[in-house]
This record gives structure tokens, sequence and C-alpha cells, in this order.
């Protein structure tokens, strides 16, 4: 079987790698105080030239000749080790993806877990010590501000800001109610003589309970995702998780500090209070602060694009670690900055440095993430354990019950003001799907030595851990597709009726849209006029306008086409020939078809691409919530762009045809009558820095300026080669595929280039846009669209009675340019 | 909710659309606010631009189809009124309202719902599917790499189905006998309409 075959090599090269890591920790001879590793030595290394031999008295001159091989461990050790183990998780990564299906119902970091695990038998049947990475500093300097930053700068902020009441209040007060309700219930389950646990007070148990209530449901997320969960769940579950662990960290570091008094009083609980909105909120300033410098150094690093990502993660992380310093909540800090940063900041950024922005953060955090697991495993089984059956049970008991009855109390408390309330069904999901994972652990290890039975409390951890993360991670998703499970099989409804509901959905879905969400809006537009007039004359360089439609259209539809490029891989047959599609069109509309009969098999075939096919509603949001990939906004981008081909197919079929055939093909985007010379509101819709199209309406004087450039995008060569008219019988370039795509739309559409170059007059606007820039670098195509702009853009009249279409969607068309 | 009552005296005849429409008063207010909301030149009422500038709307595969259901008869102005009444059709199915015999279907009853639903396909309002708006319409929804002989053929299969006078076309009676078996309530209500 295939599958085997290539799981045979990557598991050896796995072993092979375990066994090379402990060969190089063995060879290790130092006795290395490092915090990265504890290792025994076991072998001495040999001395190398660097050394300088003792002095002895007066020796006799021994002959030593050169050492053609050295072996120098302790130099490298470091870095070494380092690499090796983040290398061994990474190919640990890939070995998952050999077998696609387990993924699907196994959550990776079970996988993970587990290969940790099977890593940390071998260390510990040799004897090893794994490194100590899970000590205090490495996880919270090192560790844990990739993978925060990661979250923050992904998510996707209109959902969030829309729901931040909700997930604040999940968030804070749910973690909250479980601390305290886990930690009295096991002060109470500690009291009981035959558990043997009575030493532990109320303030260890406390401290202990906060730990294990950060949740954190990564593997959750993607569960969520494919079982189409309700939007609004998603958004909750992944904000809760991102400021979990915010008010996890504080929780801990109060409890920690009450759990050392002797005596509690009621100044120290109202101090705690307060130190814990001091906490929070001042870890928020620190990160607007930030975000806001960070935004603001960006408005002038246009000379510099090659260090521009560099000050992205530099200032974030010196958010985090000031916040650190100051001892405030740098969870916060980071998360703040990322938010008030991205927005402006990939306004300012050339195209590749937002590309290398994101690449560079989703690796990070993934690394992160996946070497966390990693030790989890190994950790495993290398502590000593103190194993307690009661204490541990309990606790699982206890967290499960809690956390079950703690989202039933909010969700109750918090339906009402929401605007799409709850379910049971969404709750449950929330509920169970609690996940505890790293944060939990981390802390676990930093509980301080003053505390007795600490190693009691690490092996609980671990354990509520390894349940939640196997059972509950592997049995949420056949426990939710059940609770998912349709009235009609789809196997026995019709065609008509697939295609029909789902014709339905997004109906409501575009109604739901339009009605909106009712409340907010006020505060939303305020902002966004405020942020309009001042903040980013402020922080964005040049600023203008925010770019229009076209600009979108004309980025989108570039990147499809070089997408499509690398599909082909140059197979030049792939691609039709634009007359070719035209005629058997023109066939196929004049030929009489007999009535065909469908065989059984025709008709799975057509169940399968319709469910295969069919755009799902509202995907977008779920597409950038995946924690392991990036954000993928292809199905947007593919409904934008065919919208706007569309709308330009018509456009062209009206201006040359003229004819009733034009108007029912009519798009109601497109305002008729509307000169040039009114004042109207133009939108645009830009492809911001979630992905989200975000629409800013202007209000236009009657000449439209020169354009804004922010999201131009950078294409060289390839810009030039997207006219669609003359390339029509060139080698397959990707035009000929965006073309195939339009062409097999348009039935009507006459392939003489003539009258599509003058229909493309009346799309002329003004220059929306500016040039895209010819040059490959940023600075030039800025300098151009200043100055003026090329003689493709400047407006011409419509060469038509009743005026072009003066839709903004139009302009995209403008892009190609007049001179080829 | 306080200014409930000052924004239902700006709405023309809040009584009658109520009456007409069956929507509370609070859901009416509500409605104008959001209605305002999208009319961001103030200009009274709504034109197909300020739809298009909804941008979870523009990311709707039939978008255009659904802006064209409420500026149907090619008209550019959409009033508050119009607009309530399209919107009237989402609302879910009063299942507990009594039946007076002779007056006319309220807007949201099933029958409305999927009248709605089959104008979308319907661009030529000549009462029938044909099987060019059919694919029009299976374009839109389906992605780009279903081939043209897959869709025909589903476009094909489904006026077989449904088809049930062999004019090749679907009639609003058999597209309604073709769902008589989902429940379209559940699928052509908002969820915020309670």
């Amino acid at each position: 079987m295939g599958f085997l075959s290539s799981v045979k090599p990557v598991c050896i090269v796995l072993i092979s790698f375990a066994v090379l890591a402990l060969l190089s920790f063995g060879a290790n001879a130092e006795d290395s105080p490092k915090p990265t590793t504890t290792k025994p030595p076991a072998k001495p290394t040999e001395h190398g030239p660097i050394y300088t031999a003792p002095p002895q008295p007066l020796p006799e001159p021994e002959k030593s000749y050169l050492p053609l091989f050295t072996l120098n461990y302790p130099r490298v050790q470091i870095p070494f080790e380092i690499t090796l183990w983040v290398l061994l998780a990474s190919f640990a990564k890939i070995g998952f993806h050999v077998y696609h299906k387990i993924t699907i119902w196994v959550p990776e970091t079970c996988l993970l877990i587990s290969i940790g695990l099977i890593v940390g038998a071998i260390m510990h049947s040799v004897h090893e010590q794994p490194p100590a990475v899970l000590t205090s500093s490495v996880f919270f300097l090192y560790m844990l501000p990739p993978i925060v930053l990661d979250s923050a700068y992904f998510m996707p902020t209109q959902p969030f800001f829309e729901n931040v009441g909700t997930v604040l209040w999940f968030s804070i007060v749910g973690t909250l109610w479980n601390s305290i309700g886990v930690g009295i219930c096991l002060y109470g389950v500690c009291q009981i003589p035959a558990l043997g646990v009575q030493d532990i007070n109320l303030q260890e148990n406390l401290l202990f309970a906060s730990i294990i209530s950060a949740v954190d449901p990564v593997a959750v997320l993607a569960v969520f995702e494919d079982v189409n969960i309700n939007e609004q769940l998603y958004i909750v579950a992944f904000g809760e998780s991102l400021f979990n662990d915010a008010v996890t960290v504080v929780l801990y570091n109060l409890f920690n500090h009450v759990a050392e008094l002797p005596v509690v009083d009621a100044a120290d609980v109202f101090l705690g209070v307060l130190r814990f909105f001091l906490v929070g909120l001042g870890g928020m300033l620190f990160g607007l602060v930030f975000g806001f410098v960070a935004a603001f150094t960006t408005r002038f690093t246009r000379k510099v694009r090659e260090i521009e990502p560099l000050f992205i993660f530099m200032y974030s992380y010196l958010a985090y670690l000031l916040a650190e310093l100051l001892s405030i909540s740098s969870i916060m800090a980071i998360v703040t900055c990322a938010l008030t940063m991205k927005y402006y900041v990939e306004e300012n950024v050339s195209q590749r440095s937002c590309t290398t922005i994101r690449h560079v953060i989703k690796m990070l955090g993934t690394v992160s993430e996946t070497l966390i697991f990693f030790f989890l495993g190994v950790v495993t089984i290398t502590t000593d354990h103190e194993w307690n059956w009661g204490y541990i049970l309990f606790t699982i008991l206890f967290a499960q019950i809690w956390r079950g009855l703690g989202i039933v109390v909010l969700t109750q408390i918090i339906n009402p003001f929401r605007t799409i309330p709850f379910n049971f069904k969404d709750q449950f999901g929330l509920s169970y799907g609690g996940l505890r994972g790293a944060i939990t652990f981390a802390l676990a290890y930093t509980l301080p030595n003053t505390i007795i039975r600490k190693k009691l409390f690490i092996t609980a951890t671990i354990a509520i851990i390894i349940f939640t993360v196997f059972i509950q991670g592997i049995s949420i998703r056949p426990i939710i597709e059940l609770m998912n499970v349709r009235k009609t099989n789809w196997k026995l409804g019709t065609i008509n009726v697939e295609i029909h509901t789902r014709l339905m959905e997004h109906i409501t879905a575009g109604v739901e849209d339009l009605c909106g969400q009712w409340s907010h809006h006020s505060l939303k537009d305020k902002f966004m006029r405020f942020n309009n007039r001042f903040i980013r004359k402020i922080l964005i360089r040049d600023n203008r306008p925010e770019s229009s439609i076209v600009a979108l259209y004309k980025k989108l539809e570039l990147q499809n086409a070089m997408e499509v490029l690398d599909t082909i891989s140059g197979d030049i047959s792939a691609a039709p020939s634009l007359i070719s599609l035209h005629e058997e069109k023109a066939s196929n509309k004049s030929s009489f078809k007999p009535k065909r009969t469908f065989l059984a098999s025709d008709l799975t075939a057509m169940h399968e691409i319709l469910s295969k096919n069919m755009y799902k509603i509202r995907e977008r949001t779920m597409s950038y919530t995946n924690k392991h990939t990036l954000p993928n906004d292809s199905r947007a981008r593919e409904i934008l762009v065919r919208r706007h081909t569309s709308i330009r197919r018509s456009l062209r079929a009206r201006s040359f045809q003229g004819s009733e055939s034009a108007r029912s093909q009519k798009y109601f985007s497109l305002p008729l009558g509307q000169s040039l010379d009114t004042g109207y509101a133009t939108e645009s819709i830009r492809l911001n820095a979630d992905g989200d199209p975000a629409l800013e309406l202007h209000n236009r004087s009657v000449r439209p300026k020169p354009r804004p450039r922010s999201k131009q995008p950078r294409f060289s060569t390839t810009r030039a080669r997207l006219d669609p008219l003359q390339e029509l019988h060139s080698t397959v370039n990707m035009e000929d595929e965006v073309r195939a795509e339009e062409s097999s739309h348009r039935p009507s559409r006459q392939s003489s280039s003539s009258s599509n170059s003058r229909s493309r007059a009346p799309l002329q606007r003004h220059s929306s846009l500016g040039t895209p820039s010819v040059g490959e670098d940023d600075p030039e195509g800025d300098e151009q669209q200043l100055e003026s702009p090329p003689p493709a853009w400047t407006p011409e009249p419509p060469d038509r009675g009743s005026g072009g279409p003066r839709n903004p969607l139009l302009r995209r068309a403008q892009w190609k340019p007049q001179d080829k | 909710m306080g200014s409930t009552s000052s924004t239902l005296s700006k709405i023309p005849n809040a009584e009658e659309l109520s009456q007409e429409t069956g929507f509370t008063s609070a859901h009416l207010a509500r409605l104008f606010e959001r209605f305002e909301a999208l009319d961001k030149d103030k200009k009274g009422y709504l034109s197909p631009q300020d739809f298009e500038a909804i941008k979870e709307l523009a990311l709707n595969p039939i978008c255009d189809r659904i802006i064209g259901a409420f500026f149907s008869s090619g008209q550019e102005m959409l009033d508050f009124s119009s607009f309530v009444r399209i919107l009237a059709h989402f609302r879910p199915i009063d299942n507990n309202r009594p039946k007076e015999p002779n007056s006319p279907d309220p807007i949201n009853s099933r029958i409305n719902k999927l009248k709605f639903a089959f104008q979308l396909y319907d661009q030529d309002k000549d009462g029938k599917i044909s099987r060019n708006e059919l694919l029009q319409v299976l374009r839109a929804m389906l992605e780009k790499q279903v081939t043209e002989e897959q869709l025909e053929s589903i476009a094909d299969r489904t006026i077989q189905e449904a088809d049930l006078d062999r004019d090749d076309a679907i009639s609003f009676e058999e597209f309604r006998k073709s769902l008589e078996k989902v429940n379209i309530d559940h699928k052509m209500s908002i969820r915020f309409l309670r």
C-alpha cells in the first residue's frame, strides 16, 4: 500500500533521529548549568587545539601532531540540541500528514503527545533527562510569546469585536468561576482522610484549580471547523482561549502570592482584585502604545523594505518583555499590540513584507506549540510522579462538572444580551471542547517549591491534560456529528432539494448579513470615523482614502491567475483555447438535446459534486481560525473574482450589444444613468489585513482624485500578460485560464478584439488605483502614481449614450494597460 | 428600549407596517435603525450601492440576485416600507396565528417564502425556471472547478426530476412540489427575528 511504504521511511527517520539525539546528549561530557539542558556527561571530549595544555615544569617538549579530527561538542551543544529537538518535532508533524485520515479523527495535539511519550520512554530507558524546557524562564520568555502572537495576529477582528463582550465574559468570569469552584471542591475532598491529602490547604487548592482551568481549545477549533459549527461559537471559543491564558496567568500569580501568606485578610483580597484589574488593563495599555509606535515606525520604512517584518516582531516582543518586567499581563500586552498593529502596519508595508510577516508568525507559533506538546509527552514519562488516585480522579471530575456548569450558567446570563443566543448544542460544544494544553502544563511546572505536594500537582495536571486531550479531543467530533444529524439523509434527497436548500441557505445568510447585528454599529461607526480622521493620518504613510474595490479585484485576479499557473505547471494542452470553447458553447446552445437518462452512478456523482463544490455559507471566519494553516481566503476571492468578471462580461455585452439580452443580465450593482459629474458615494471593498473585504464608503467629490495604493499588488511582468484581448492566442499563461473561466460563462461573447477594446473605454474611470506599478519595487510605483497617472488612466468620456456604468466595480478593468 | 418610541415616530405608518408584516414595534425600530445605518448618504431610501457596501453580503455567491430581489422591477430606490415588507418574508412562521378564511396569506407563510426563493431563480419573471436560469444559479453556487459538462448534466437532472409537465422548465408548482418535504421555515428564517 502506498501509505505503508511512505510511513516506513518516516518512521525510520524519526527513530534514527531520536537515537541520534540521545547519542549526542550522551556525548556531552560537561555538567552544564545552563537551563536548556541538564545532561550528565558520559564521555569526555577530546581536547582540540583550542585548549592549552596545563603548564608543567620543564616538560620535555613532546611532539604533538596537529590533530586532524577534533570533536568539540560543548561549543555547539545548546544550539545543536535545540535544533535537533525542533527538527524531531517537525518530522513528527510531517509524519502525521502522511495518512490524512488520522488527523481527521485524532487531533494533532494527541499525536504530538504520543510521539513525545515514545521518545520519553526511549530516554527514560537510557536514563537520560529531557531538556528542562519547561522551567519558567524558557517557557514564558521564549515559547509562549510566539503562540500568543500567532493567535492574536490571525484573529478575525470584525467578528471578534462584535463578540467582545461575550468573550470577555466567558474568559474572565468563567475562569474565575472554574478556579474557585474547583478549588473549593477539592479542598472539601482533601478533608477526607482516606485520600491522604489533608496537608493541602485552601490556598494551594485554589492555586492548583486556577492552573487547570486554563482552557486551550486548539484541537477543538479544528473540529469545529469541519463540523460546521455556528460561527459565533467559533469566535467565542477562539477569543476565550486567548484571554483565558491571560486571566489564568494573572490568577495564578495572585493565588501564588496569596498562598505564601500565612494569613489572608480582607485587605489582601481587595488588593488582589485591584491588582487583577491593574494587571489586565495595564497590559492592554502597553499593547496599545506599542502597537501605535510600531505602526508609526512602519510609516518610515519605505527604504528599508527588507527589515520591515523585523519591526513587527521586535515591537511585539518588546511589549511582552516590558510587561513581564513590570509584572503586568504580558499576554494581554502582546495580544493588544498585535491587534492594533496589524491593521495599520499591513497598510504601510509592502506586499512581500506582509506575506513574510504572516508566514514567520505562523511558523514560529506552530513550532512553539509543537515543541510544547512534544515535551509534554516526553516529560510525562521522565518525571517522578506522585500518583494519588482519589485526588486526581476528583480533579478531573470536578473540572468537567464545573466547566459544564459554568458554561450553562454564564450562557443563561449573557444570552439575553446577544443577538444570536447560544443554544444547547453550542453550549455543549463550548464546555466539552475545553481541552487543557500548554499553559496549564507550564504553570504547573512553575509552582513554587514551597508547596509540599508539588509533585502531586504536577502529576494531576499532566493527568488532566492527557485525559482531556485524548479522550475529549478524540470523542468530540463523533459526538457533535451525532448531535448535528440531519433529518434527511442526502442520499435519498433529490438533486433538486440539495440545490434549492443550499440556495435558500445562501439567501438567508445574505439577508442576515443585510440586517446585521443591530447593536454596536454606532460605536463602530464612530470609531471608524475617528480612525479615518485622525489615526490614519498619523500612522499611515501618505494617507490616502482606502483603496477601492478595483485594487482588490486586480490583486485577486492576479493572485488567482498566478495560482492557476502554479497548478497547471506548464501543461499547455490543459488550457482550452478561447475559440474552441466558444464554438463548443455555440453548438451546445443550438443543438437539440434529447432527454437523457441518468444512471444511478451519475446521480451519486452529481451528489458528490454538489456536496463538495457548493460554496458553504459564510466560510470566511472558519478559514481564518484554523490554527495550523495560514488564513485561506481563496473561496472569498473566488466569489469576488467571479462576480467581478461576470459584471465585466455583462458590461461588455451591454456595450456592444445594447440589447434586451444585456438587460436581462442586469446586475443591480450597476447604477445606470449616473453621469460622471454627479458626486456619489463610492464603495471600496478592500481586502484588509484579515482578508475580510472591508467596505468603506467615501463621499467622493466630483472628480475622483488619483488614488491610493495601499494594497497595491506587486506584480511585475505577469501583469502585462493579463490583458485579455491581445493575448488571446498566445501560449498558455494565466490569462487563458482567467479567460477560459470567463468565456465559459459568456456564451454570447464575441471574440473580436476591436469591439472589446472599444468596450473598455467606458470602463476607464479615474485612476482609482494609480498605476499598477510596472516596476517591481514599491518606491517607483508610489512615485509614479503620486506624480501623474499615466495616460492609460485618464478618465475618458463614455462613448455610449446612456453612459457606461459608473460602478466602481468596473474600475477594475482599468488596470489592464492600454499600451501593450 | 427607551429610544424605541422615538424611532417609531420616525417611521411612517408604523402601525400598518406592523400589522401587515407581523413585526413587533421593537423589531421595526431596530430595522429602521439598520435602514438608517445602511443609508450612509441619508437619502431616505436605499440604493443598490448601499447594499453592495455590506461586505459580508458581497461575499455571498448570489449577492447580486439577493440585491435584485429587493430592487425588483428595475427601480433604484428602496424605501423603508418596501425594505421591511421584503424582510418580512424571513420571519419565522407563527404557527399559532388564527386562520382567517378570507385574509391573504401572511408575508412569511410557507408559500410566500417559496415564492421569494423562486423569484431569485426566475430573473425574467415568466413564471418558470428555464434551463438557462438554472445554469446561471448553479454556476454562481458552485466552485470554479466544476466543468461545464457537469454543470449541464446537473441542470438537466434537476429539471428532469422536477418537471412534471415536460416543458423543460420548472414552474412554481413543480418547484413547490419538489420541496414539499423540506422544512422551509427553518431554512428561510432569520434566527434573530424572534
